[in-house]
């Protein structure tokens, strides 16, 4: 297994960048709060939560730079994650 | 003399991979709960999450993603053997832990003023949706604030290795660690604050 891609040393330029970004999405998750969209506030939310989170896995816990095995079970984790959140509303709205 | 052991970086990072599948999961149970019983008491949660303060939130929201950066920045110090910035980083993100838990103890004593905690006695005059909604709110911003309370402990712990240079440009396995379990908290924290504090 190669290990060359763990010992990439990122630069604090690209860190800097990213939080920049992450502070911006802020801002514009806490904007978009105040506009009434009914249902979508919730939708709105968790669509700006999950880029930020994206931002903090990839660049932040460096997962970008990982080989593809590390990648593979972040995948199957989303995929396990995505399954019982599917399976619980199965249950809830058809009941 | 004693011989180093052996040391497989990758196999650490993997293990600490694994660990943070299992407390994504972990979380996930409390937001699933979360969304199941919004669907149930849309109105209860948004008169009951109207009560929450937004400036708490955010102002926790920046010292966490500032204190990520600041993590991030420590892995590649360390790796250029910069020791004395690492040191400032480390110390940077402990700090800023303590903030956050003190944030949050201010924000938690106006709700206790308000009466409001768990097993309070007007908290059970509530209507059930509320009562809900704070339960939830207390267990999940507390268990999240533990784990605050553990990456403190742990950053202090990894200042000290980095000082002692038992940590160093050519073994920092436990800053990096200990950088994606911090990361984790954060990212637990990018979902908490927009569902219980923004949405309702």
């Amino acid at each position: 297994m190669s290990t060359e891609e763990t010992h990439k040393i990122v630069p604090y330029r690209t860190f800097i960048t990213v939080w920049i970004g992450l502070l911006a999405l802020t801002v514009i998750t806490v904007l978009a709060s105040w506009i009434d969209l009914g249902a979508l506030n919730v939708w709105l939310a968790l669509a700006i939560a999950s880029v930020k989170c994206s931002l903090v896995i990839a660049w932040f816990m460096h997962l970008k730079y990982e080989n593809r095995f590390l990648k593979l079970i972040f995948l199957i984790t989303l995929i396990t994650l995505a399954v019982f959140i599917g399976l619980t509303f199965v249950d809830v709205l058809y009941r | 003399m004693s011989t180093p052991e052996p040391k497989d970086a990758f196999g650490a990072k993997f293990g600490m991979w694994l660990f943070l599948f299992t407390e994504l999961i972990l979380f996930s149970g409390l937001f699933i709960l979360y969304a199941v019983y919004l669907a149930k008491y849309p109105k209860e949660f948004a008169s009951a999450g109207q009560q929450l303060s937004v400036p708490f939130g955010a102002v926790n929201t920046l010292v966490l993603l500032t204190s990520s950066l600041f993590v991030a920045m420590a892995t590649t110090s360390i790796q250029r053997g910069q020791k004395k910035l690492t040191e400032w980083l480390l110390a940077g993100t402990a700090f800023s832990a303590v903030i956050f838990m003190v944030n949050k103890y201010f924000e938690w004593s106006a709700k206790f003023h308000h009466g409001i905690y768990p097993d309070a006695p007007g908290l059970k005059e509530l209507p059930q949706g509320e009562q809900i909604f704070y339960g939830l709110y207390f267990a999940t911003t507390g268990l999240h604030g533990l784990h605050v309370l553990i990456g403190l402990a742990l950053f202090l712990y990894v200042w000290g290795t980095v000082r002692s240079e038992k940590v160093h440009a050519e073994d920092y396995g436990l800053l990096e660690n200990s950088g994606l379990y911090w990361h984790l908290v954060d990212l637990i924290w990018i979902f908490i604050f927009p569902l219980y504090y923004l949405v309702l």
